[in-house]
């Protein structure tokens, strides 16, 4: 059976996860490699790296990140953040991820994604696309950029299509409206998109629950739910909001990665 | 020594580590006396068929597999190795390797589902095989794909998965095997599954 997929998001500066960072019943750690090896065995269905190193000097580091988190866990995991050419994307390729993400990159520049998409197939090429709403535009949300601090003339429906039509294999929804809340994800704007384009849907920002994974993979459509604070402060594990979702009919891959 | 073949085809790195954290000894190469030599040969491999078929016979490559089978080396195919093993593809209507009968079709996009088929499913034994020993019926596997391999005699198809249709997710014959899910990329069942080949006398 197709299984809906637990995506934990690590943000990542100068090769360090920026927050302190408690896993649950465990110590404060910020080294990205050995997060990631728990997180593979805690049954983590996918990692993504986004990397806010913020001098172009520093962004070295990053791929030997990706390497060393390589050479550690066996399941998928893509980088965003910085990406801003086909050589950065191939960088981080060869360095062992499997999926590369733009976001505000591709708004200034949508070639990158074809280029991206046709050098290394579409599968390894992820729109991120953070929305805000907007009664202004037809599809009532309006695509912003720099982190949310920017808004653009883009309709989010429309680029999502758009990125799909240029080669996008996949889509993460980030809501600025409710990122960082909490307080559940924007599951409108994840089943308008989900349910219009043919690539998979990622939703993102404002998980708190697991109820909200549930309602987001079902109400709202989505093909995946990112995490973050929610697992990173040790509120939850990846198993107890899987076997949540798996009690609610929600298929899942309740493997772990450790045995 | 194991030859994992290098043709430019995306999954290398992920086929490497993999094998290392196994304990492997193997040999990336792009040289078919190398795949000729080597005790048994690797086909990783992502992206689209016709071009790395190109790719393939212009570095003398496919021969080279050819002839491995042919020796009763173990063949391993991932991904879109597990579609170039057919006799085509029906992407950019590549002719393919031609070891197992059929050909790679692509998933019907009209029927509502997602394409590409990505993400984590479960697949079903058709028929046992030393490469699926120690994995439990319903064991998921990461897939990435929008092509499936269509063998001709049901025979030769050793598990099964279900996205919208039932498809062939592991197909085999003599001494070759070739799985449309990453092993390397699907946590312990597929070391495991990878273990197998390493360990598998056919």
């Amino acid at each position: 059976m197709y299984q809906k997929r637990i995506i934990v998001c690590l943000d990542v500066r100068d090769g360090l996860v920026t927050k302190g960072v408690r896993f649950k019943g465990n110590v404060d750690i910020g080294d990205p490699v050995v997060m990631a090896r728990q997180y593979y065995e805690a049954g983590v269905d996918e990692l993504v790296f986004y990397d806010i190193t913020a001098s172009a000097e520093k962004r070295g580091i990053m791929v030997d990140v990706v390497e060393r988190v390589a050479e550690q866990i066996f399941v998928p995991f893509s980088v965003g953040g910085g990406i801003g050419s086909v050589e950065d994307m191939r960088r981080v390729l060869l360095a062992g991820a499997e999926k590369v993400s733009v976001n505000s990159q591709a708004v200034r520049n949508p070639d990158i994604i074809a280029e991206g998409a046709a050098r290394f197939g579409r599968q390894c090429v992820v729109l991120g696309m953070d929305a805000a709403a907007d009664d202004g535009m037809p599809s009532g949300y309006r695509v912003v950029i720099n982190g949310g601090r920017t808004p653009t003339e883009l309709d989010a429906l429309e680029w999502a299509t758009r990125a799909v039509e240029l080669g996008a294999g996949e889509i993460v929804v980030n809501s600025i409206d409710v990122d960082g809340t909490r307080d559940g994800y924007e599951c409108t704007l994840t089943r308008l998109i989900s349910t219009s384009v043919q690539v998979p849907v990622v939703a993102s920002g404002g998980a708190g629950t697991p109820a909200h994974l549930h309602e987001v993979l079902d109400v709202g459509a989505a093909d995946a739910a990112l995490v973050a604070s929610m697992v990173h402060y040790g509120d939850y594990t990846i198993g107890e909001i899987k076997h949540y979702l798996a009690e609610r009919g929600v298929p899942v891959r309740l493997q772990t990665g450790g045995v | 020594m194991i030859a994992v073949i290098d043709y430019e085809a995306g999954n290398l790195r992920s086929v490497e580590t993999a094998l290392r954290h196994l304990g492997a000894t193997f040999r990336i190469t792009s040289v078919p006396e190398d795949v000729v030599a080597a005790d048994r040969v690797i086909v990783p491999g992502v992206g689209d068929a016709h071009a790395a078929m190109g790719r393939l016979d212009s570095a003398g490559l496919s021969d080279a597999i050819r002839e491995s089978a042919a020796r009763s080396r173990p063949v391993l195919g991932i991904c879109l190795g597990s579609q170039i093993v057919l006799d085509r593809s029906e992407e950019n209507d590549a002719r393919c390797l031609g070891l197992i009968a059929g050909a790679a079709v692509a998933f019907d996009g009209r029927r509502g589902r997602k394409i590409p088929h990505m993400g984590w499913n479960t697949i079903r034994t058709a028929r046992p095989h030393p490469i699926l020993h120690g994995v439990s019926e319903d064991t998921s596997f990461y897939f990435v794909h929008s092509y499936y391999p269509a063998p001709t005699d049901p025979a030769t198809c050793l598990a099964t998965c279900e996205y919208g249709e039932e498809f062939c997710a592991v197909v085999g014959r003599d001494t070759i095997v070739a799985t449309q899910f990453h092993p390397e990329k699907s946590g312990e069942p597929g070391l495991r599954m990878l273990s197998n080949f390493l360990e598998w006398t056919p």
